[in-house]
């Protein structure tokens, strides 16, 4: 009895002794992304669990900014010969990181490392904007798409059904008349101007964005929204704007508050706000895909926002085993549902797709089908994506000029023939700066 | 900010004089609740961006961002303040901040006053030079040579430590300056009398001239501490660790920049009051000198 | 003036070394590195570089955003000047009217000063704010003007002007009230006794004397202004809307950070160093030539 009691306190001895250090020998990856606040949480959430799911590697996950500082940031630790492992950038960088050299492609990483990864079950639109010759270069991690948010009390109070409106003529009628019945102060506002109106609208009506197929098949690129069909939406929205039936409401999410507190009685945003807004909005609202312009123009699709997950090279071989365990781990249908339900970003396989459909997740909430079915579909050479050198820069651009047409300094010809010019400019010096 | 020199005067300060002595007629009683009451308006006017601050600091996010705007503190303090701190982590941010705004002043004040003596006290070879090389770096924020600096920093093996937050932000004259402008008002009798009795120039510095300067240090010491504990993009970029983050940046850390995510500015508005108590205590606590400090050097 | 020196010849040298060595590996340092920066065209992860010299600064002088960038620098740092100035001469002078709670109205006026600029900035984000904010709704009683400062250039322009004033006043009162409570009230019992009203005292005693703290302050504002004013800016317009509030030190950041056109940023820093130069050099020459007279 005594010696068993004995073997057990030395084995419990043992045991303390080499579980911490069991521990403090997992391989460190570290992660560099750009999510704070509750999003934050939830993807330390996340890591956490795919740490406690193996016992070689632990993710470090850091919030290192901004989208655009967590670039910086990585671009200076990689010329310091310093990088993280995993890097978060956003859609705009995609070319930039492409061109770079300094990333490890995801489909190769996966092939290296001999894990088998169904590529088809990727949704096409992701696939289209992070690929490279049929391969996908970076993770999809969080994809989102923009719809239309209208609130259920204001239609009610203009006595409009509670439908959505589907073309951007109903949009300016059902305005009018939400204005005329008090029911909101201004009509609608728009999240990520250039994300939402031009970026997303082009594609979803098969317009080019820019030449070389949306900046697909060469460097020397040229943006085309200032044709026909741009200088007719941005000039609608700059007259809704004189009549106060649209109201510019600022860049990235700015605009929000103007729907959560009745000023707008709609919103175009991002369709990751979906969970934020089920939190926080205090009278009832539905969704809607982003309006269309009707015939002569095809419906066609929008293309994904948000960010995909990047390897970087110059990391110990050993460490790549763990990054793409981790890869491997959050495209798991598992995962993609939980992150889906979660943070209300979209999931990005078929499978965890139809496993959601199964579970009635959609039926419980149609705003998520609503971003999903905007999405399906085969993308057309106008809207796969677009693939644009320095393209954070030329969304400044482009923005600055809107609000010179919003503020009605410019009109929605010049404005964008300044957007255009500018634009180009920019893409020339990403073409000098990158010739091969 | 920098804190140069400034003018010239006796120090009577103790005594705090009257200085505009209007004749004793009956209208001055108004005279003074006009002046009170002008007082008291710039003082609201003064305190009322914080005063916001902190009813968005106990409201929820809808009241927040509602329309019309409201001004009168909500309910909800205590749970925003405690959501604020356990998610920010923010025992360690507020240490890492007080460290890199403690060593940054000290190290700058140390280092400025040991050039400062040098140049006044003494004459030597290269002293011109030395002089433009210090004084030409009088104003450049670190965000206009960040990237360079980044790779200074990274050569030096100093990313991710408290040597790599605090040293670079000791690279500027402005401390040097005030310093010098001190120096050169120091009566010549003061320094002939030392060299008489023999004093060297250590001893000199030491016995004489620090006491002298302590309103200066304490003038300084606000200006750094505040100027180091307030800054974003340098630590920002240096640091790859939760464990060495400061305040200003876990206060960032709170808002979801990425946009597609609805900001709780109720939380974050907690943490920036937690984050500005410590500097706005320091000028409290040190106002006194702050004040005394700049009446007493010479320009 | 002759002045009394220490004799001793390596002292000097080590007592300068500390600074010399940080200002030299901390400043020039970077700020060759920035210079030699500004010569090539890199990509952004600095897998690709070419040389191609003074190509940055020419493109960089022939873009309008620069110079409006400059204009915007301008106004900016005149309108903090302004406002800190005037606004901290009106506080100190009222505040050395009465002895009675003077130190509480100072402590009261000086705290500001404390606060990071990202956080004031927020602040009167929220008070400006053309949807909730306090201030348009309250304007909304006086006229039917639309504030919005996401549209208007120059109400975004006050915003910033406004939330980099407000940190500021705090240091411009107490130096005046340093350079007020230094007037010997001698001088000014004198010109009461001969009968000069209170402003008549102002303007020609009270002023003069303050001058060159006036000057000093002046100096030391622009410059922060100018330079040290980027948090503001940074965590409230980003330079917006249409580059109304993108003054020269954000601008380096943004075409930096955001533009990662480094070639072009560091020719921007670049300039930048050579205006700091230029500006302290103009300083010292000015600062000297009061020293003489005090």
């Amino acid at each position: 009895m005594k010696r068993r009691v004995r073997a057990v306190a030395g084995l419990a001895a043992l045991l303390l002794v080499v579980l911490p250090t069991a521990a403090l020998a997992k391989t460190e990856i570290h992660l560099w992304h750009a999510m704070g606040g509750q999003l934050g949480e939830t993807v330390n959430e996340l890591v956490k669990q795919f740490n406690q799911s193996q016992a070689d590697f632990e993710v470090k996950p850091l919030n290192k900014g901004t989208y655009p500082e967590v670039l910086t940031g990585a671009i200076a630790a990689y010329r310091q010969k310093n990088p993280p492992h995993i890097v978060q950038v956003f859609d705009v960088g995609t070319q930039t990181m492409l061109l770079s050299g300094a990333i490890h492609p995801i489909f190769q990483l996966m092939k290296e490392q001999e894990i088998k990864v169904d590529w088809n079950d990727f949704i096409k639109p992701v696939t289209g904007y992070y690929s490279k010759d049929g391969h996908l270069y970076s993770m999809p991690f969080n994809s989102s798409s923009p719809i239309l948010y209208y609130s259920k009390e204001a239609f009610k109070k203009a006595g409009l059904a509670d439908k959505p409106p589907a073309t951007w003529k109903d949009v300016g009628e059902f305005s009018k008349k939400i204005i005329a019945a008090g029911g909101a102060k201004c009509g609608f506002t728009t999240s990520w101007p250039s994300w939402t109106m031009l970026e997303n609208t082009f594609p979803w009506h098969d317009q080019p964005f820019a030449t070389n197929q949306n900046g697909y098949t060469g460097l020397d690129t040229k943006l085309l929204i200032n044709g026909e069909f741009g200088v007719k939406h941005i000039g609608q929205l700059a007259a809704w704007q004189k009549d106060g039936v649209y109201s510019y409401g600022g860049r990235m999410g700015q605009p929000d508050p103007k729907f959560i507190n009745g000023d707008c009685a709609m919103l175009i945003q991002s369709s990751a706000v979906i969970g934020g807004f089920t939190k926080s909005l205090k009278f009832a609202w539905g969704t809607g895909p982003l309006p269309h312009w009707g015939p002569p123009y095809k419906k066609q699709n929008a293309v994904v926002g948000g960010a995909t997950l990047w390897v970087m090279k110059g990391q110990k071989p050993a460490d790549y085993k763990g990054v793409a365990q981790f890869m491997k781990f959050i495209a798991e249908p598992h995962q993609q549902m939980w992150w889906h339900v979660t943070t209300g970003y979209l999931p990005i396989t078929h499978t965890a797709i139809k496993n959601l459909e199964a579970g009635y997740h959609f039926k419980k909430n149609p705003e998520q089908w609503t971003a999903l079915g905007q999405l399906s579909g085969k993308p057309t050479a106008n809207s796969q994506g677009h693939r644009l050198g320095n393209f954070a820069q030329i969304r400044e651009a482009i923005e600055g000029e809107m609000e010179n047409v919003f503020a009605g300094k410019k009109t929605a010809r010049e404005g964008l023939d300044a957007a255009v010019a500018k634009g180009n400019d920019i893409l020339k010096e990403f073409a000098a700066a990158n010739k091969p | 900010m920098s804190a140069g020199g400034t003018f010239a005067a006796p120090a009577r300060v103790a005594a705090l004089p009257r200085v505009v002595e209007a004749p004793r007629r009956r209208a001055f009683d108004w005279g003074s609740v006009v002046v009170h009451a002008l007082l008291l308006i710039c003082v609201a006017v003064i305190a009322f961006p914080l005063y916001y601050a902190f009813v968005i600091s106990t409201q929820t996010v809808q009241e927040v961002v509602a329309r019309p705007p409201i001004l009168r503190p909500s309910g909800h303090l205590l749970e925003n303040y405690a959501e604020a701190w356990g998610r920010s982590h923010m025992p360690r941010l507020l240490w890492n901040s007080a460290i890199v705004a403690v060593v940054s002043a000290l190290g700058k004040i140390a280092i400025s006053m040991l050039s400062a003596f040098a140049i006044v006290y003494f004459n030597f070879r290269g002293k011109a030079i030395a002089f433009w090389l210090i004084f030409i770096t009088l104003m450049l924020p670190v965000e206009v040579r960040i990237m360079s600096t980044y790779e200074v920093v990274g050569s030096l093996g100093w990313l991710n430590s408290y040597a790599g937050l605090t040293v670079p932000l000791m690279a500027s004259a402005t401390a040097t300056f005030l310093f010098r402008q001190f120096y050169m008002t120091v009566p010549n009798e003061l320094v002939e009398a030392a060299q008489l009795d023999g004093v060297g120039p250590l001893r000199f510095l030491w016995a004489f001239l620090l006491p002298l300067s302590w309103a200066n240090i304490a003038a300084l010491f606000v200006v750094l501490f505040i100027f180091g504990w307030n800054q974003y993009l340098w630590p920002l970029m240096i640091t790859n660790s939760e464990a060495m983050r400061v305040v200003v940046i876990g206060l960032q850390d709170l808002i979801p920049r990425t946009g597609t995510h609805v900001p709780e500015w109720n939380v974050m508005m907690a943490a920036a009051m937690m984050a500005l108590l410590p500097p706005v205590a320091v000028i409290l606590v040190m106002q006194r000198w702050f004040v005394k400090g700049l009446i007493e050097t010479e320009k | 003036m002759k002045r009394s020196v220490f004799r001793n010849r390596a002292l000097p040298y080590l007592l300068v070394l500390p600074q010399v060595a940080v200002t030299v590996v901390f400043f020039f340092w970077p700020a060759f590195e920035s210079l030699r920066l500004s010569l090539f065209r890199t990509s952004p992860f600095g897998d690709k570089t070419a040389f191609v010299g003074l190509e940055n600064f020419r493109k960089l002088l022939t873009t309008p955003e620069y110079y409006q960038s400059i204009a915007n620098t301008f106004v900016f740092a005149s309108g903090v000047t302004a406002i800190g100035l005037g606004a901290g001469l009106f506080v100190a002078a009222l505040a050395t009217q009465k002895i009675r709670g003077l130190a509480a109205y100072r402590t009261a006026v000086l705290w500001p000063y404390g606060i990071a600029p990202p956080i004031a900035g927020i602040i009167f984000l929220f008070i400006f704010h053309p949807s909730y904010g306090v201030l348009p709704y309250w304007l909304g009683f006086v006229t039917s003007y639309e504030f919005n400062w996401l549209l208007k250039g120059w109400v975004a322009m006050a915003l910033v002007i406004l939330a980099t004033a407000w940190t500021h006043v705090g240091y411009n009162i107490a130096f005046f009230l340093a350079g007020l409570l230094a007037i010997p009230t001698s001088v000014l019992e004198a010109a009461s006794v001969d009968g000069a009203g209170a402003i008549r005292r102002f303007r020609s005693i009270i002023f003069p004397l303050l001058s060159p703290i006036t000057f000093y302050l002046l100096v030391v504002n622009l410059i922060f202004s100018f330079f040290g004013s980027f948090g503001v800016i940074h965590a409230v317009t980003q330079g917006g809307p249409g580059g109304a509030t993108e003054i020269m030190v954000f601008k380096v950041y943004k075409d930096g950070f955001i533009g990662l056109n480094l070639g072009s940023s560091a020719a921007q820093s670049v300039l930048l160093m050579i205006l700091v130069i230029t500006l302290t050099a103009l300083q010292f020459r000015f600062v000297e030539k009061r020293v003489t007279y005090s």
